[in-house]
């Protein structure tokens, strides 16, 4: 602890030495990184995908997200040095510890972990309290009430608590809707802010048979935006939920509701509150995914900002992308409590003159936890503590998640489904959320779960052929890297245990994957029955949930498997969203 | 993520939507004889077209010619289809004199899904649920003034799972 803080102590006199030079884009490693200069007339707060870390976390970004097609090469498809770059980075910075995954073992040992809501309190109060009183508006992008055991038992009423507490006005959702229609209004009951979609709907079985809906004559489930006075001028913020819950989750959760991009709805839903509300400014607090997000901001027209969130991808900078009305700027702010963006804009007469944006890392020694937040997540922990705290083992070897093929925490998970439930073949999803631990740290139940903790983890076995495996791999792969990104769904690849492949992403679908290999070394026989395990189904399955599966397996005491991840990448020579293999 | 193999039949079956049917009957009615105008467009069933494979066979059955592309033909339908099964695509045009809305998918076992006569007077506004067997393009033809439009967009069926 010390020592870290004296990293941080000693870059901070650097700074303070070097007080008249002009600071580097991104440079300050010292408590004063959170001093900004005053900007504008209103102050916009977002956070997105904190997947319920309610205490810090490390996690590492990652060292493979490729961009293809149009995407190659531009932001977020960036990593390690390339991003740094980019983004005018020192490296070795505390910044390049929050933003890249470049010797994050290092870096982690020195700044520590990031996130957690009482510190995350500590700086929006302190982002608030600059501005005037009314100037400030908090959002949340969603993905803010799944992600740990805590949160899953609870279904996200741990997290509503903390959203009131926090001060949220307004947020959409993805993961959310993965507790069901019963358990969402029960959260949105005691949610003191407003939740928005204007891409969710009824379908028209439920229509018909009158289910609730926000709009009944247009179907739309959800209020679709909200008007805010700030500092007299009136700001539209829309709601724009992940529109492909349905497919990328059991259908069972939401089955009168449909969803999609929809952005012709939405282009009359901007027009609406620019030509009738005569608005000043309209924000889309956005779940599509930055990719999606880029190729929107180019289509619908009047939007100045879009506050994106999903991909989980930390850019520090907007994206300008020009359209047929003007420009409309594209953000993305990173995960797991790791950042708080700020937007300062300066608003006059239906129209925003000028942003500042600013992505924050909240490193957690450098700001005192908020007495208030941190007492309501004790208690709220406190009934759990004891099953989240035991131990299970302890880290082998740095334990990630993040990163399109595959991450060690995951081929930890699949080593876990191979051995106790004796398949030849794993898959394990590649979701983005899912912490990181350092080698040699305990790993405990929380930490299990903080990589499974899903309302649908029950683990199944069953015969597939290899064409089977095969098609189900270009599937997942083409949601991954189809170049119209309106088709992506903004998840990472299947990660497979026991299954070697060579991947093109370049190549269209049906002809990215190739060279499939059993462990043995033998070729994958497309007429071949394997027997296959894994989790997290869209089918209803009915095998032990994933967590007690990797705990099962981690109290084996197995020796771990080392091997390296078995995909072999083709055709991304030169591609700077790739820093080796991950 | 899952693993459910697509398991789709080769049979093709159409699943009618309410829209569709009401724009062929509902709005008919104004100015036509509806029985005459339904006997009309039901008397010729067009079995080559729903019978050919390819969607330029299935066009050149049913009309004996080659759509040209058009801006004034607006087919919604989703980017990832929720579910192959019933995939909802709806079609709206500007277009003057429309006597026939057809709608092909091409990678179905047989192309042709639908073909809906559309009667003088009746507003060129058809919306069905049709099922995909698999990732393909959808093209919609609209014959209008004796000449053939079209328009096409690529419906992905996926397994599902995995996001995000």
């Amino acid at each position: 602890m010390t020592i870290r803080r004296r990293d941080f102590l000693k870059l901070a006199g650097a700074a303070t030495l070097s007080g008249s030079l002009p600071r580097l884009a991104r440079g300050a490693d010292n408590a004063g990184v959170y001093d900004l200069e005053r900007f504008g007339n209103a102050r916009i707060l977002h956070i997105t995908d904190t997947h319920a870390q309610l205490r810090p976390v490390f996690f590492r970004e990652p060292s493979v997200n490729l961009g293809v097609g149009p995407m190659q090469g531009n932001p977020p498809h960036l990593v390690g040095r390339a991003f740094l770059d980019r983004f005018g980075i020192r490296p070795d910075s505390a910044d390049a510890y929050a933003f890249t995954c470049i010797e994050f073992e290092k870096a982690a040992g020195r700044f520590g972990k990031l996130g957690g809501f009482a510190h995350l309190k500590t700086l929006i109060d302190r982002m608030r309290s600059e501005v005037a009183s009314g100037r400030s508006l908090l959002l949340d992008g969603g993905d803010l009430w799944q992600g740990t055991g805590l949160s899953n038992t609870l279904q996200g009423a741990d997290m509503v608590e903390a959203a009131n507490l926090l001060g949220i006005e307004a947020m959409t959702g993805h993961w959310e809707f993965t507790y069901g229609e019963k358990a969402l209004r029960a959260n949105l009951e005691r949610f003191k802010g407003e939740f928005l979609a204007q891409n969710v709907y009824l379908t028209e079985e439920a229509a018909f048979n009158d289910a609730k809906a926000f709009d009944p004559a247009s179907g739309r489930v959800f209020k679709p935006s909200i008007i805010k006075e700030i500092g007299g001028h009136r700001v539209a913020v829309i709601g724009q939920a992940f529109p492909y819950v349905p497919i990328a989750h059991p259908k069972r959760f939401t089955p009168d509701w449909k969803f999609g991009i929809r952005d012709e709805e939405l282009q009359k839903l901007v027009d609406t509150h620019r030509n009738a509300d005569k608005v000043d400014a309209v924000i889309l607090l956005s779940h599509n995914g930055m990719d999606v997000d880029l190729k929107l901001a180019s289509r619908v027209t009047g939007i100045d900002v879009i506050l994106g969130g999903h991909t989980h991808d930390a850019v520090p900078q907007p994206i300008a992308v020009t359209n047929a009305g003007g420009t409309t700027l594209v953000t993305n702010a990173g995960s797991n409590g790791k950042f708080l963006a700020v937007l300062d804009l300066d608003i006059g007469k239906g129209k925003v003159s000028n942003v500042r944006y600013r992505l924050l890392p909240i490193f957690s020694e450098l700001l005192k936890p908020d007495p208030t937040m941190q007492a309501l997540i004790d208690k709220i922990r406190e009934p759990h503590a004891a099953a989240l705290n035991e131990k299970i083992a302890s880290a082998d070897r740095l334990l990630y998640r993040r990163g399109n093929f595959s991450g060690t925490m995951d081929q930890l998970i699949c080593d876990a489904l191979l051995g106790e439930l004796n398949a030849e073949i794993a898959l394990s999803p590649g979701f983005r959320w899912g912490t990181t631990a350092l080698a040699g740290q305990p790993l405990t139940m929380e930490d299990v779960l903080a990589q499974t903790a899903v309302t649908y983890p029950e683990t199944y076995v069953q015969t597939m052929t290899g064409g089977q495996i095969k098609d189900v791999l270009e599937d997942i792969c083409d949601n991954l890297f189809n170049t119209d990104p309106y088709y992506q769904q903004g998840g990472d690849m299947v990660r497979v245990g026991g299954l070697a492949y060579a991947c093109m992403p370049t190549e269209a679908m049906g002809k990215r994957i190739s060279e499939l290999k059993l462990d043995n070394g033998r070729a994958l026989g497309a007429r071949k029955s394997y027997r296959v395990a894994g989790w997290a189904s869209v089918n209803e399955q009915t095998g032990a949930p994933i967590w007690d599966v990797v705990a099962r397996h981690l109290r084996s005491g197995k020796p771990p498997n080392r091997a390296p991840p078995g995909v072999t990448l083709k055709g991304v020579e030169g591609n700077p969203g790739i820093a080796g293999q991950g | 993520m899952s693993t459910m193999a697509n398991d789709f039949s080769a049979t093709r079956r159409l699943i009618l939507k309410g829209a569709g049917v009401l724009t062929l009957i509902g709005l008919g009615i104004v100015p036509l004889d509806v029985t005459k105008v339904l006997a009309a467009a039901n008397d010729k069933y067009p079995e080559e077209a729903f019978k050919a494979k390819s969607e330029a066979d299935a066009i050149k059955a049913l009309y004996g010619k080659t759509p040209e592309p058009s801006d004034k033909v607006k087919m919604d339908a989703p980017e990832i289809a929720e579910n192959g099964a019933v995939v909802p695509i709806s079609v709206t045009t500007t277009l003057a004199d429309v006597t026939s809305i057809s709608f092909l998918v091409s990678e179905n076992p047989v192309a042709l899904v639908a073909s809906y006569k559309i009667p003088a007077g009746t507003l060129p506004n058809v919306a069905n649920r049709i099922k995909m067997a698999r990732t393909s393009n959808v093209v919609v033809v609209v014959e209008a003034g004796g000449k053939l439009y079209g328009v096409s967009k690529e419906v992905k069926v996926t397994v599902g799972g995995c996001g995000g």
